[in-house]
């Protein structure tokens, strides 16, 4: 440990610059890592499905699945360059894009993810701060729904079709029972029918949609402001101490 | 309405009291000066009653004590005195606000606030014209009694909950730390003032500071009623909404401990440390106190209304009973009121909702929004009344200063407390934000009532007290509350968004709870959404349990989203008469075929591969299919509303969903069935198919003649026009039906064998789909 306490200073502060976490974030979610991998290097999907709180959430396998997105790792690889964040963030929302459609072929999951991707994927739910600038909100809240957008995306197909649509919604409702199945199908065909109609409002009867693009998906959750609203409060000050998180927001 | 209360008012006026007919007259004018030009008409005729009232005192006089054998006719004003003039006052409220509304230019540029207390200022000086005693109108009893408690149940049943817990730390914050330091910066400067003054060996010098910090407390509280008046009409943005609105309903607790506080020490003339103790534990108890009675009452109306389905017509009154009481019992115990009203409407909302029927929801709704209103309007014109009234002392440095103050500390207020707060919020308040809080610090009559209640004999300088409290009031109301609006624009501050939300947005609000939650416990701690998600658990598992009787009411948030918005559609639906538009929902052509997977690539290829109809006719015949069903739609969809004039529109509820998405499916397939079996049928297809489509329209219709176009229509070779014509027609028919139908409860039989011959001659294989349907409509 003592050999390694100089290094792992080092790759935070690097990691710390790529992802705008604080130093002290780092080291609390570097802790959190440890703790759940069982002082690996890599976590794997059991090491997150044995986490207790996780198993009464309902979409507990596309929170675990969006962690091990290849998407995450290629932006990984990508993110290597090392740079200042906010502008290069903005652009690589965009690059990552390309990146995804051009390797269409390889998106799937790995089974292992390191440290940086794990901090990648949190990387998405920082919360946005007083000093940005509308541009970088703006691509704030492009990337946090590019994240939201692939995690309905399965096939990563670029866009969401009625299927994965009804299967997100199946997801949302499986902890509710029967009542939910059924109501979830229909739930999930009146959305669609709405981003339809909302986003080609003319349409014959022989066209068809056959799913929500990106954009559309902006456009329907434009409403919701996700760039002040998708996040969560990381702690800067050690988590082992201060286990209450009754917090004033 | 004015021609109604003239006949009224002369009768009165031939023997009655004075205050009487003049009051209805004063109605009269004002009403008229209201609606032809608003304020400056309403001075000219009222020299007229007050020559009248004076006669009329002498003439009741004689005629008491005279006797008659057998009097016929009796006037007997005292008897019903009091309700008689409450309902004139509500009536001239409600008259003035319907005045306002008749003038839109007017209520663009000034708030309705404004314009209220303008009335009232107007109506008292009428009165004291008149050479009458003023009544006291606004006194605190009537106030806190009467007129408060309806616009705080508003506001606390319909209180936006998320946003609400949301920001509650924020809230909180201002509303307690900031209206102490309020009270105590604006009652200490104001002391020293009072003391420094050398030029001014007035009454002033007498002040102490226990009397000036009372009333700092009374006057550093932000007014809930202002606030409402003034914020609903600039529809700012859900956040600082929420902030400025909560703060006002908060501080209640601190305005109550504080005010009794200095009350019950500004006799002793001394507070010593233990007493600080004491008042810092009497406002946790006066807070949490009311919160806690407040949630009791809730509950028990929550459980009360489990047990409600039998008579539905007296569920809206559990929830006003129960609240009301919940008021007075935390009224008993000096505990706040408001924050007990407040927890009780929210408490008992989400319960109470899913156990009622939707007419008394929708009963509870009005009921609030009218009391509310009505209270809201007579609470400003009785603010204006009492103006008038009140025993007036004027002093320019003691009114200057405080007005000064007010406005000091509040900006000091907020932006010290938004540094704080800032540090600890997730989503920091802006620049402009702070302004808005700050600047919305409205005052208002909750200061005056409280005002009002202080004992002439303790404190001597009441008077004064009341003249700076109303011109504090009088100074936020007008002048900030005027200005607000523009400079909201000229800030471009963030507005609220009409829309609705959509069924996108509610899944994706789901969707992200559970995602934050999620994340939250890979994280490993647990904040904020951990919490939430808890308690949501709990309430699911236990709570709902007790307190909700249905089983569909315990559906999943959703769920229930989805079915309400259903709902919403289909009366829409009715409402708009049945007519041909599609609902406002979704005012596109995109149907269900355009996002149905793989039935285009299966369908296609064998259409075209088949010799068949040209283009045009395919289309027509699809356009006719289409309204067709569009048609079905809608006479089940009318079909519910029959349930609705008859009772159980709940209980009919659940099979209209049913039903809809049968027509869904049913129409799913028809269009498959189109698309294939159109181009299977021998070579003639053009033809049979359209026999039978003509048939169609008596399927629909039991009563053949009723529109006979129809089948010349279909027979006939079309034109796009003779399709709009016959839609017309179809529109007019279905309207008439429409008229008929009301008449009758149900008429399922009907409905039922229309649909029938609908499956039968579209040649749908699916009888036990037939059978489905069927069951919704057995007893």
């Amino acid at each position: 440990m003592g050999a390694s306490q100089t290094r792992p200073e080092h790759r935070h502060q690097d990691l710390a610059d790529r992802t705008g976490f604080s130093l002290e974030q780092i080291k609390n979610l570097h802790k959190r890592f440890q703790q759940l991998s069982g002082d690996e290097d890599t976590i794997s999907k059991e090491n997150l499905e044995s986490i207790p709180t996780l198993a009464n959430n309902p979409i507990r396998k596309q929170i675990i699945g969006a962690f091990f997105d290849k998407s995450a790792f290629a932006e990984c690889l990508l993110a290597a360059g090392g740079a200042p964040h906010f502008p290069y963030r903005h652009q690589r929302g965009f690059i990552l894009f390309g990146l995804r459609n051009q390797h269409r072929g390889e998106a799937g999951s790995c089974d292992q993810i390191g440290f940086e991707q794990f901090l990648m994927v949190m990387s998405h739910f920082r919360p946005p701060t007083l000093k940005m600038t509308a541009e970088e909100k703006e691509a704030m809240r492009r990337e946090k729904l590019r994240f939201l957008f692939n995690m309905h995306d399965t096939d990563n197909d670029g866009t969401i079709t009625l299927v994965e649509y009804r299967k997100v919604v199946e997801e949302l409702l499986s902890k509710s029972g029967s009542i939910g199945q059924e109501a979830a199908e229909a739930i999930a065909d009146a959305a669609m029918l709405e981003v339809a109609s909302t986003n080609v409002p003319t349409m014959g009867p022989d066209d068809f949609y056959e799913g929500i693009t990106f954009e559309h998906f902006e456009q329907i959750l434009k409403g919701l402001e996700m760039e002040s609203r998708m996040h969560i409060r990381f702690l800067d000050v050690d988590t082992t101490t201060m286990r209450c998180g009754k917090s004033t927001s | 309405m004015t021609s109604g209360t003239g006949p009224r008012g002369r009768p009165g006026a031939g023997r009655g009291l004075p205050e009487r007919g003049l009051l209805l007259l004063l109605v009269l004018v004002l009403l008229e000066g209201s609606v032809v030009f608003p304020l400056g008409a309403a001075s000219s005729p009222d020299v007229d009653p007050r020559g009248h009232s004076e006669d009329r005192a002498v003439a009741e006089e004689s005629q008491n004590y005279s006797k008659k054998a057998f009097p016929v006719l009796s006037l007997d004003y005292h008897h019903i005195h009091v309700p008689f003039e409450i309902a004139l006052w509500v009536l001239l409220a409600s008259l003035m606000k319907l005045g306002f509304h008749l003038i839109p230019r007017l209520s663009s540029i000034v708030p309705e606030s404004c314009l209220l207390i303008v009335v009232g200022l107007l109506v008292g000086g009428f009165i004291k014209l008149a050479g009458e005693k003023v009544p006291p109108v606004l006194d605190s009893q009537s106030f806190f009694l009467c007129l408060l408690p309806p616009i705080i149940l508003d506001a606390g049943y319909f209180l936006p909950i998320r946003p609400f817990m949301e920001n509650l730390g924020t809230i909180l914050m201002f509303a307690v730390v900031g209206t102490l330091w309020n009270a105590f910066f604006v009652g200490g400067l104001l002391y020293a003032v009072c003391q420094i003054q050398p030029g001014n060996p007035s009454d002033l010098h007498n002040l102490e500071l226990l009397p000036c910090l009372l009333f700092a407390s009374i006057i550093s509280a932000v007014d809930p009623v202002a606030v409402l008046a003034v914020f609903e009409e600039i529809h700012i943005n859900e956040l600082l909404h929420i902030l400025v609105f909560g703060e006002s309903l908060l501080n209640d607790a601190v305005t109550v401990v504080l005010y009794h506080l200095f009350e019950e020490y500004s006799g002793a003339g001394t507070v010593t440390i233990l007493d600080g103790v004491l008042g810092v534990i009497s406002f946790l108890v006066v807070a949490l106190g009311g919160v806690l009675v407040g949630a009791i009452y809730g509950f028990l109306a929550a459980f009360t209304s489990r047990f409600t389905s039998h008579v539905r017509v007296i569920e809206p009154l559990f929830v006003f009973v129960y609240s009301y009481m919940a008021y007075l019992s935390a009224e008993m115990f000096h505990l706040s009121g408001i924050m007990a009203l407040i927890a009780c409407g929210a408490v008992m909302r989400p319960y109470v909702e899913a156990n009622i029927s939707h007419k008394s929801h929708t009963t509870i709704k009005y009921f609030l929004k009218m009391w509310s209103s009505v209270s809201e309007t007579l609470i400003f014109i009785f603010l204006g009344v009492a103006t008038v009234d009140g025993p007036h002392s004027w002093n320019w440095t003691f009114v200057t200063v405080t007005v000064l103050l007010c406005l000091v500390s509040r900006v000091i207020g907020v932006i010290g407390l938004t540094f704080v707060i800032n540090k600890f919020r997730i989503v920091k308040l802006t620049t402009k934000d702070q302004f808005i809080v700050a600047y919305g610090g409205l005052r208002g009559a909750i200061a005056f009532s409280l005002g009002f209640l202080l004992e002439e004999k303790h404190f001597p300088m009441r008077d004064m007290f009341l003249t700076a409290i109303i011109t504090v009031i009088f100074f936020t109301v007008f002048v900030q509350g005027m200005t607000i609006k523009p400079l909201v624009e000229l800030l471009a501050v963030k507005k609220k968004q009409e829309a609705k939300r959509t069924i996108n947005e509610e899944i994706h609000t789901q969707f992200l709870d559970h995602l934050l939650t999620g994340i939250e416990d890979i994280c490993g701690h647990y904040g904020h959404h951990h919490w939430k998600d808890k308690l949501n658990r709990i309430n699911k598992k236990y709570v709902k349990k007790c307190l909700i009787a249905d089983e569909r009411g315990r559906e999943p948030q959703l769920i229930a989203f989805y079915h309400k918005m259903e709902m919403k559609q289909a009366i829409e639906l009715v409402e708009s008469g049945g007519g041909f538009k599609p609902p406002s929902a979704l005012p596109s052509t995109v149907s269900m075929q355009n996002i149905q997977p793989k039935k285009p690539a299966a369908a296609k290829p064998v259409q075209r591969a088949l010799p068949q109809l040209p283009k045009g006719r395919e289309e027509e015949i699809r356009t006719i299919l289409r309204s067709n069903l569009q048609r079905t739609r809608q006479r089940l969809r009318s079909y519910n509303r029959h349930t609705l004039v008859a009772d159980p529109y709940e209980e009919g509820f659940s099979d209209f969903i049913i039903k809809k998405q049968k027509i869904i499916e049913l129409e799913k397939k028809i269009i498959h069935m189109n698309n294939l079996t159109l181009p299977a049928a021998p070579p003639d297809s053009p033809t049979l198919c359209r026999a039978r489509l003509a048939s169609d329209p008596q399927a629909y219709r039991p009563k053949r003649d009723s529109v006979p176009t129809i089948q010349v229509d279909l027979a006939s070779p079309q034109s796009p026009d003779s399709v709009n014509l016959m839609d017309e027609f179809r529109a007019n028919g279905s309207r008439r039906e429409e008229e008929e139908d009301q008449g009758l409860t149900m008429r399922p039989r009907g409905e039922d064998g229309r649909r029938e011959q609908l499956t039968r001659c579209l040649s749908d294989p699916g009888p036990s789909a037939d059978e489905d349907e069927d069951e919704p409509f057995l007893p």
